[in-house]
């Protein structure tokens, strides 16, 4: 089954062609560290969910390009042109003169309804390209005008439009230091809206993904590119195919539909955090992330480890010995929640065949407390600012009002509560 | 891709857009070497046929075959015009663009504002839907004029209502010169309030600039470039006050150095919606983040850095040296002291080599020396274009929405209320049809509220934070 991309605003731009370049690099990887028919079953899962095929041969994605100004679009059109193996749709993308100007309200209230026929009508064209569909994967930044807002709007009338399909809504939380002013508005009001209407929020931290590059990686001068490639490598690991129960021969059919069976047992409980782990010849140690854990050395036994507690755990994990891998540390009834046993929680993806060129990746999708810390930050701040009610009139002029602020800190309260109670 | 007209006024801001043009097509030709009319030119230029009569038909595409400038110039005397049309930028101006006046407003802002402008109305308003036809999408509306005189101020700001009734949608950016201690206009308070009321009243966003500030940056310039130290000798086309290399080849004229500074402002401000970058910055963008409150919106602007040593041996001052700069109250272009103030909102604009680890690190190292207000702790806009300035690597432009503005209005007050208590030279303006004591006393008592707003937040600043109480729901 196929996965329609939307790629919204610049962010969303910019991460979209990492992600399909990624993905199209490690199918195209010669060392699979599996069999030949393993190797060609796995390209042909892979080309099957993310791109379609062409008479002269150059797999075009399944991808609809949507910003409101036009030149990052013209970038990544001209660089997936330029590599010669892959490339977008001729058509596949929407573009206007001038952008949103980081203003959730303009997004969703004036470029939404004013080009909402062009963008369906686009993504429409994509489908039909599709013999079946698993759904929908939405990427966009939170903290901009484009992706958050017109991204809200979309993904609402992708629920009305197509309402059997899934939707994950992949979304860049900003960094905590600010790289647009508003951004804890345009925050809140894209959350609010996308818990209404989308099935699964993945998130991916920029402080985190930086702090990987700094850290693990050693790259001293930081761009956006080597951030978004650290990102389109945890996707990649997370949406390749893999196998299914039947086993090696078969990879599974629904990517979407079987990561959210395993990650969102309810809906009020939709955000998802993943993290990857790729090198050569590590250990299969994979252990759950403790969170404020003194390291191993200093623990105490009569301290009580304080975990993240869990709603669900997806480990998947790819390579050699994959099969030898323990991970009873993940079935530890510690890390879940008291109304879920964790044999239903937690969940475990193994596939032989290598992604990229690492020889053992291992990924988490976790859907737990950990971005409560993050998202209360976020509301916290945005709160504040609401009070003394700055910038606020850079919204009602697009006829966001104040009550539709109130109402987006309602659900985001409710959805901190909600996770604080687990 | 958008596009913006520049609206010159008055003697100051004709010079001005004379040098700004100068540079934007410098600038221009350094990064477009195969000379297509591309959508970054398109912003300022137009590409004209000029074997075409009439009007010159507009080509979209191709090879430049004559650039235009998107522009109306307007004074109400003849020479500064007059000598740009006669200059080598002659013909980047298309001779309907320009309003010109024989007599002059008199250093007297309501000759400017309400003679010259019911006069002119009619004749501003059809240029300006004019170079409005020719863009295919218009943002912006660039005003550049001198708050002291009589036509920058008057006619100038007269223009704003104009352009608001008219175009709601586009945005009004201004760039004002605000007169120094030592004007040698007696009238310049009085020119400079009345304007103050239009400016509070009808533009999106101010770029107050004075000259003095200017001034020691030159002065400032010339120390380094004279001083015949070894290893400072400087590339001329880095000169953030240069037009070396630019198109104009007559003699460098006494405010030309100043000017290109503003120049180089106006420019960096729109590099990032011109051209590509990692983190686009569009002008819609400026105003959102950096005015929270409408009334609010006057931008205090530094940019680093003034020029570019040329001895390759010396390794180029660290790049965090520039954003120390950026906040030192040398580099502000109004006499301000930002570090000492209140920041409201803060962008940081970055062209060239720069990535955004390096703008992290350098926000994160500045910021415990800000002050910022309560509730936007994390006030920052940044912005990431990957083309730099013509001579330099890279460079920073900062505009700041903060409380240091306040001491420039306060001095213009003062200096106002010493004349007007005397009612010194208030005739020359009460002779003027329609306008009485009431223009004056509305123009301070605009200011006056403007100063208040600033004081109130000064006054929160030794405040605790403290967090509001959030809502609590029920589980």
């Amino acid at each position: 089954m196929s996965i329609v991309t939307v790629q919204l605003g610049q962010c969303g731009n910019q991460i979209g062609f990492e992600v399909f370049d990624a993905l199209f690099s490690d199918s195209h990887c010669p060392q699979g560290l599996c069999s030949k028919r393993e190797n060609e079953a796995y390209q042909a899962s892979c080309k099957e969910r993310f791109f379609s095929e062409e008479e002269h041969g150059v797999p075009i994605a399944r991808a609809v390009l949507v910003d409101m100004e036009p030149k990052v679009i013209n970038q990544t059109l001209s660089k997936a042109a330029q590599s010669g193996r892959w490339k977008y749709g001729q058509h596949s993308c929407f573009c206007q003169k001038q952008g949103s100007g980081n203003n959730w309200a303009y997004g969703y209230s004036v470029h939404g309804p004013r080009h909402e026929e062009s963008i369906m009508n686009l993504i429409q064209k994509e489908v039909e390209k599709c013999d079946s569909l698993s759904g929908f994967f939405i990427i966009m930044s939170m903290a901009g005008g484009t992706g958050s807002g017109l991204g809200a709007f979309i993904t609402r009338n992708l629920q009305d439009q197509y309402s059997n399909s899934l939707k994950m809504n992949h979304i860049i939380w900003p960094y905590g230091t600010g790289e647009v002013i508003v951004q804890n508005y345009n925050s809140i009001l894209t959350l609010s809206h996308l818990y209404r209407s989308s099935d699964a929020l993945l998130v991916h931290e920029n402080d985190a993904l930086h702090k990987i590059c700094a850290k693990l990686m050693n790259i001293k001068q930081i761009s956006f590119r080597d951030i978004n490639q650290v990102l389109a490598h945890q996707l990649g690991s997370v949406f390749q195919p893999t196998y299914s129960e039947e086993g090696s021969s078969h990879y599974r059919r629904n990517p979407l539909g079987d990561l959210l069976e395993n990650l969102v047992p309810h809906p009020e409980f939709k955000m998802l955090i993943s993290n990857a782990k790729m090198e050569e010849g590590i250990d299969w140690q994979v252990r759950p992330p403790l969170s404020g854990a003194p390291t191993l050395g200093k623990m105490s036994a009569n301290k009580n480890l304080h975990f993240n507690t869990s709603l669900a755990n997806l480990v998947i994990l790819r390579g050699k010995e994959v099969h030898s891998a323990d991970l009873g540390g993940f079935k530890d009834p510690a890390l879940y929640t008291s109304w879920l046993e964790p044999d239903n929680a937690f969940n475990m993806w193994k596939t032989q065949r290598a992604f990229n060129k690492y020889e053992k990746s291992a990924a988490l999708v976790s859907n737990s407390q950990f971005l409560v810390k993050p998202l209360d930050m976020i509301v916290g701040k945005a709160w504040n600012m609401f009070a003394s009610k700055a910038y606020i009139h850079q919204y009602t002029k697009f006829g966001i009002e104040e009550e539709d602020f109130l109402d987006s800190f309602t659900l985001l309260e409710q959805v901190v509560a909600s996770y604080r109670n687990l | 891709m958008t596009q913006s007209v520049i609206v010159q006024v008055g003697q100051c801001g004709n010079q001005i857009g004379c040098c700004f043009w100068d540079l934007a097509l410098r600038e221009h030709a350094s990064v477009n070497q195969k000379g297509i009319y591309d959508e970054a030119i398109s912003s300022f230029f137009r590409n004209v046929d000029t074997r075409m009569v009439g009007d010159g038909g507009s080509i979209s595409k191709g090879k430049i075959c004559s650039l235009k400038a998107r522009a109306v110039l307007i004074d109400m005397e003849e020479g500064v015009v007059n000598e740009i049309l006669q200059g080598p930028l002659r013909d980047v101006f298309d001779s309907k663009q320009l309003i010109t006046d024989i007599s002059g407003s008199g250093n007297n802002w309501a000759v400017g504002h309400k003679v010259f402008g019911s006069l002119y109305q009619e004749q501003i308003l059809e240029k300006l839907r004019k170079s409005a036809e020719h863009c295919d999408c218009l943002q912006c509306f660039f005003i550049i004029h001198s708050m002291g005189g009589g036509t920058g101020s008057g006619l100038g700001t007269f223009l704003l209502k104009v352009l608001e009734d008219e175009f709601p949608e586009v945005y009004r950016f201004v760039t004002s010169i605000y007169p120094s201690g030592e004007d040698d206009v007696i009238t310049s308070p009085y020119n400079s309030i009345l304007a103050m009321k239009e400016l509070n009243e009808h533009a999106d966003c101010v770029l107050p600039i004075d000259n003095q500030s200017l001034f020691d940056i030159i002065s400032k310039i010339d120390l380094v470039v004279n001083s015949g130290k070894l290893g400072t000798a400087v590339k001329p086309k880095s000169l953030v006050t240069s037009s070396a290399g630019a198109f104009k080849k007559q003699q460098e004229k006494p405010f030309d150095a100043m000017n290109n500074i503003v120049a180089n402002l106006l420019l960096n401000l729109t590099s990032s919606a011109r051209f590509e970058g990692s983190l686009n910055m569009d002008l819609n963008e400026i105003s959102m983040n950096l005015v929270p409150f409408p009334q609010l919106h006057y931008l205090v602007s530094s940019l680093t850095p003034l020029y570019t040593l040329a001895d390759v041996n010396i390794p180029p001052r660290r790049l965090d040296q520039m954003f120390s700069d950026a906040f030192s109250k040398d580099h502000q272009l109004i006499q301000a002291d930002p570090k000492h103030s209140l920041y409201l909102a803060c962008a940081l604009m970055v062209r060239g080599n720069v990535q955004i680890s390096d703008l992290r690190r350098n926000i994160e190292r500045l910021k415990p020396s800000l002050q910022f207000v309560s509730w936007n702790q994390e006030g920052w806009k940044t912005s990431l274009c990957s083309v730099p300035p013509v001579g330099h690597s890279h460079s920073l432009l900062a505009l700041a929405n903060n409380t240091c503005v306040k001491p420039t209005f306060l001095e213009l007050r003062e200096r106002f209320m010493r004349l007007y208590k005397k009612k010194a030279h208030l005739h020359h303006y009460l002779q003027i049809e329609g306008m009485e004591e009431s223009c004056f006393t509305e123009a301070v008592s605009s200011l006056s509220a403007l100063i208040q707003e600033y004081s109130q937040l000064d006054a929160t600043k030794s405040m605790p934070m403290e967090d509001l109480p959030r809502l609590s729901v029920a589980v």
